[in-house]
């Protein structure tokens, strides 16, 4: 007999890892959407955000708040931490090489990342912290299935910053900036778009996104090391193409899109193939599904064309 | 072909086969006075670099001269590897037993089936990677062939149960030194009254295999199809005009780039004597993407450079750190392990910010118009 309230669990669970992966993946795309660049080191944007987090809140005042105080705190403290750590690599890293080979900047990003994460090492110290629960555990019903009110908080938390981003980007004068720039770098600085203030505040704005994304990490897993940056950066990378990378609602449904995707292969590859393919193949389904998306639609599911230079 | 690594020469060619002639000299001798003078620590590094050149090298077919991103390139590394290791280890023999009984004597394959084996299968894989790719363009290609690295090694991983192929994470031990013509590769050897080690005899293998990768990279980037890959890598549309089949020949190139991956890998499970999927990570790809840009994409010497300094600058550092920081500051400021890393990752960015080209990128027939990209002088 097929379980629904299984499969509800799932899909909901999927949903909870999926926002975190669209926040993270919408970092991915306004960038490449405007430089065509992808930012290898974006990941550890957000693992420097859980870290400032987590050293915010062990500061004895802000520890006897309560706990959403406490994340209140926290992110008031990395979000800038984060957006000027970001500014800096720009301006460091990556616009010192506009103009040059599309794969230049690609090594910088990548050298950037290296950089980052020795140097939370330094700082944090090579061994994972543990991450206090600042939000009741008692789960929520819904339906038949149940979440924790951090996954709650997850889930409303990236829809509303998801939907912030739609009003800005589509409603207002930077949103039109930023698209205009996107689309012709030229012709929108001839129409008087300052595109180096347009490109610094997609990063500051990618950054500040991951920022929450490393607090609601952190938040779910309980757990900061320096290397957490990575896989998730990873998937939102895979989650950005998935949706058709420089396309912000496209990142939006890849995300959510990828993360129910995994939760239901790691939920049911296994009865499926006889528990021939365990749980442990959930990546390869991912992947997979990846192909076979970019095989029927080669540039994702909202993409437009794009140039055809590597 | 020497010309390309001489280019102050190019005018004389006496003197560019004297300096290639010098060249050769000091790389036979370089092994020797370094276990002499140093240690086989040195040795061992100087093998391994020229399996990254290798590597470096393969990539370079697919990335350099096509303009095909791949950051999924050390598959076909961990195929040729596992394939060697399996074919040259008790393991296949233990778990199943129609092998033993076929085999009586365990597998132990020679270096003349080894290689064109490798070549075959990591060309196989090549193809099998590029068929389905073939439609997607730039960072799609780039995500896909991620992927694709990321699934080998899942499988490697994996693949130890319900039918113990991989041994999982344990990896594969006992693997077989070379064979040459059915005798191993001994563990000393006397010759001219000098005395060889395993590690010489090691770097003189990789060194030939080096020197064979290199003059097919260069012959080819000549060719016909070298000329059509960058066709390709400059435009493809106009490429397709002029009458390349361009499905083919990407084919061509991931299979050609596979190619030299697979015989890499092979080698290093040889030498190494274990293999686990630990050693085939994406870190891994990233770094020989690293070691082809940096370089100079599509220049075979730049290439050959950027694999050389990218692998000996971290592993010397390994054992230069701490002694030379005790030296600077009387203590050990930062650990060994986050130095390494910390100067790795920043030597990448400032030799790109400096060489954004990479460090000896292939002189240019006639410059392009750059492509409309935001200038950093606009205001």
């Amino acid at each position: 007999m097929f379980n629904f309230d299984i499969l509800l669990q799932q899909i909901l669970n999927g949903l909870v890892l999926g926002s975190v992966y669209a926040l993270v993946a919408l970092g991915y795309t306004m960038v490449y959407g405007i430089l065509q660049l992808i930012n290898f080191a974006h990941g550890e944007i957000l693992m420097i955000g859980a870290m400032v987090a987590l050293t915010v809140i062990q500061v004895p005042a802000v520890a006897a708040l309560p706990g959403p105080l406490q994340m209140v705190v926290a992110l008031l403290a990395s979000i800038p931490a984060c957006v000027l750590l970001s500014l800096a690599i720009e301006r460091l890293a990556y616009r010192p090489l506009r103009g040059a080979p599309r794969l230049s900047p690609l090594i910088t990003a990548i050298g950037m990342s290296i950089v980052l994460q020795t140097v939370a090492m330094i700082i944090w110290s090579p061994n994972p912290h543990s991450f206090p629960d600042l939000l009741p555990s008692e789960p929520v019903a819904i339906g038949g299935a149940s979440l924790a009110p951090k996954q709650l908080l997850v889930l409303g938390v990236a829809a509303v910053m998801m939907a912030g981003l739609s009003l800005m980007v589509n409603k207002t004068r930077l949103g039109r900036a930023m698209r205009a720039t996107a689309e012709n770098p030229r012709i929108a600085g001839l129409m008087g778009v300052n595109a180096n203030m347009v490109i610094a505040l997609t990063f500051a704005i990618g950054a500040a996104l991951a920022a929450v994304a490393g607090l609601l990490v952190a938040l779910n897993y309980n757990i900061v090391h320096f290397s957490m940056g990575f896989t998730p950066g990873l998937k939102a990378f895979t989650a950005a193409v998935l949706g058709g990378i420089g396309n912000i609602t496209g990142a939006m449904i890849g995300g959510l899109l990828l993360g129910v995707i995994e939760s239901l292969g790691a939920g049911y590859i296994g009865p499926l193939t006889n528990n021939f393919f365990g749980s442990h193949y959930q990546d390869i389904f991912a992947f997979v599904v990846l192909v076979l998306v970019l095989l029927l639609r080669p540039s994702g599911i909202m993409g437009e064309r794009v140039a055809d230079r590597a | 072909m020497i010309r390309s690594f001489f280019p102050g020469l190019s005018g004389n060619p006496a003197a560019a086969f004297l300096a290639a002639a010098g060249v050769g000299l000091v790389l036979l001798v370089l092994p020797l006075a370094a276990s002499e003078l140093l240690g086989n620590f040195w040795v061992r590094l100087m093998a391994m670099a020229l399996l990254y050149v290798m590597l470096a090298l393969g990539l370079n077919i697919v990335v350099g001269f096509a303009g095909l991103l791949d950051l999924g390139y050390v598959a076909f590394y961990a195929v040729g590897a596992y394939m060697y290791a399996l074919l040259a280890s008790p393991h296949l023999a233990e778990q199943f037993e129609w092998i033993a009984r076929l085999f009586p004597d365990g597998l132990h394959a020679d270096i003349w089936m080894i290689v064109p084996l490798s070549v075959g299968i990591a060309a196989f894989f090549g193809v099998l990677l590029g068929a389905p790719v073939l439609k997607l363009r730039g960072d799609y290609l780039a995500i896909v062939t991620l992927g694709f690295g990321e699934i080998v090694r899942i499988f490697l991983n994996n693949l130890n149960s319900p039918i113990n192929i991989t041994n999982g994470p344990q990896g594969i031990t006992g693997i077989d030194p070379i064979r040459i013509g059915g005798v191993p590769m001994p563990r000393s050897l006397e010759f001219l009254g000098i005395e060889f080690n395993r590690l010489h005899l090691y770097y003189y293998l990789f060194l030939a295999l080096a020197v064979v990768i290199i003059i097919v990279s260069i012959r080819l980037q000549d060719s016909r199809i070298g000329r059509a890959w960058m066709a390709i890598r400059e435009d493809e549309i106009a490429a397709k005009a002029m009458g390349i089949n361009t499905r083919n020949v990407k084919l061509l190139a991931f299979a050609m780039g596979a190619t030299f991956g697979g015989v890499a890998g092979s080698m290093f499970a040889a030498f190494q004597g274990f293999i686990s999927p630990e050693s085939f990570v994406l870190m891994e790809s990233i770094q020989i993407v690293a070691m082809v840009v940096l370089g100079g994409m599509g220049h075979v010497p730049g290439v050959i450079l950027g694999a050389i300094l990218l692998y000996a600058i971290p592993e010397a550092l390994r054992i230069v750190a701490k002694p030379s920081q005790i030296f600077l500051f009387g203590e050990e400021l930062i650990p060994t392990e986050a130095l390494r890393m910390l100067l790795f990752g920043g030597s990448m960015v400032v030799i790109m910010l400096i060489r954004p080209k990479g460090l000896w990128p292939a002189p240019r027939h006639g410059e392009r118009a750059p492509p409309p990209a935001v200038s950093a002088q606009q205001a």
